[in-house]
């Protein structure tokens, strides 16, 4: 991440100065910096409403039940993340949430697995196994209608919008299945995660 | 058929599923108006953790967009994209997909307005940004609720994800519309 974080602004300053566009690159730093916190405080209420359900969900058994339906699959995914971790009940229901399009719920629910993940993870500063493959899957975007897609073709007039609903679902399923394989095989070669070392 | 299905599914799964949770939590005898506002009280938290990675990752992305050079990339890049019969409009969204979502959709609604509905471009645009996810939000935000800054393979996976993605789309609308 220093290297990501350092070449993305690097490039940004230098290409700048070619560009002559220096003053906007300089200008974009207030609006990124204005625009995170944004973000982030729209969250705040959404992420409070399915916190809270979460935890109902959690306490009555539903999560539990979940993760036990889908131990199959996640056996086989998230081999790290213990069975009957409500991890797995959180990572179906985000993933589900996400397909549906309803990227406010998914979003705080995939956090929540993210902290369960966490609780198994060996070395707290570095991304396990199973939190790969979770964002693996949760970039590739699976999700089976386009809404906000749809609704800007609709505006336009775009005489029968429906039939890009199929060619995206196939072309998002072959990245969701990609980002799937591509998990398994990095995982196996990437360097192994050590525990609790402290890391750059 | 199937939108009108799925429309009605994604309209009704919210309501259902909150009284869902509602009911089998009462049913189990858990007090739900505790436990709700219990959980609650993690938005906020969870919300303000994340708030050092996003300004990290979200003002490195906005100063790269000022900055001019993905119009380059697109530049450079956009003989080669012709050869497949990708329109010269497109390869931006291409690149900025990854980045942020919605630069990727303003990008898109752009080129549906100016090439409007009959162009091929608008079409494949449509496709490509529907197909995506914002990798780099999504690692930022998940990885920042954790405190997680080591991300290992992470970032490479979902950005192989995406180009797979794109040369897929670039084939499907070469196969069904062009």
């Amino acid at each position: 991440m220093n290297w990501i974080f350092y070449i993305l602004i690097l490039i940004s300053v230098v290409a700048g100065v070619v560009n002559g566009r220096l003053e906007a690159v300089v200008n974009s730093i207030l609006s990124g910096a204005e625009l995170s916190v944004k973000v982030a405080f729209s969250l705040i209420g959404i992420m409070a409403f399915w916190l809270g359900m979460m935890k109902i969900a959690e306490k009555s058994g539903l999560i539990a039940f979940i993760s036990r339906l889908i131990k199959p699959i996640t056996k086989l995914l998230f081999s790290e993340i213990p069975e009957d971790s409500p991890a797995m009940g959180d990572i179906a229901m985000s993933l589900s949430a996400n397909a549906f399009g309803l990227s406010n719920a998914a979003t705080p629910i995939g956090i929540k697995a993210m902290e369960e993940m966490q609780e198994h993870n060996i070395d707290k500063k570095s991304a396990s196994n199973a939190m790969c493959m979770f964002l693996a899957m949760n970039t590739a975007g699976f999700q089976l209608i386009p809404a906000t897609v749809i609704a800007v073709l609709v505006g336009i007039g775009y005489k029968n919008p429906a039939v890009i609903i199929a060619p995206t679902l196939l072309v998002t399923s072959i990245a969701f299945v990609s980002a799937i394989i591509l998990a398994k095989i990095f995982e196996k070669f990437w360097a192994k995660q050590k525990a609790e070392k402290e890391n750059s | 058929m199937f939108q009108k299905i799925m429309e009605l599914i994604s309209l009704w799964i919210l309501p259902v599923f909150i009284i869902f949770i509602l009911t089998m939590g009462l049913c189990k005898k858990v007090p739900i108006y505790e436990v709700f506002t219990d959980g609650a009280k993690d938005g906020f938290k969870v919300a303000v953790n994340i708030i050092p990675y996003l300004v990290a990752i979200i003002v490195a992305i906005s100063m790269l967009r000022a900055s001019g050079v993905i119009e380059w990339i697109a530049t450079a890049f956009s003989s080669v994209f012709a050869m497949f019969n990708v329109p010269a409009d497109v390869t931006p969204i291409m690149i900025v997909r990854s980045l942020s979502g919605s630069a990727a959709l303003g990008v898109f609604s752009d080129i549906a307005n100016s090439l409007g509905p009959d162009n091929y471009a608008t079409t494949l645009a449509a496709v490509m940004v529907g197909s995506s996810e914002t990798t780099f939000y999504v690692l930022a935000v998940y990885f920042g609720a954790v405190g997680i800054s080591k991300i290992r393979y992470a970032l490479v996976v979902g950005l192989l994800a995406d180009l797979i993605g794109i040369i897929a789309a670039v084939a499907v609308c070469n196969a069904m519309f062009a």
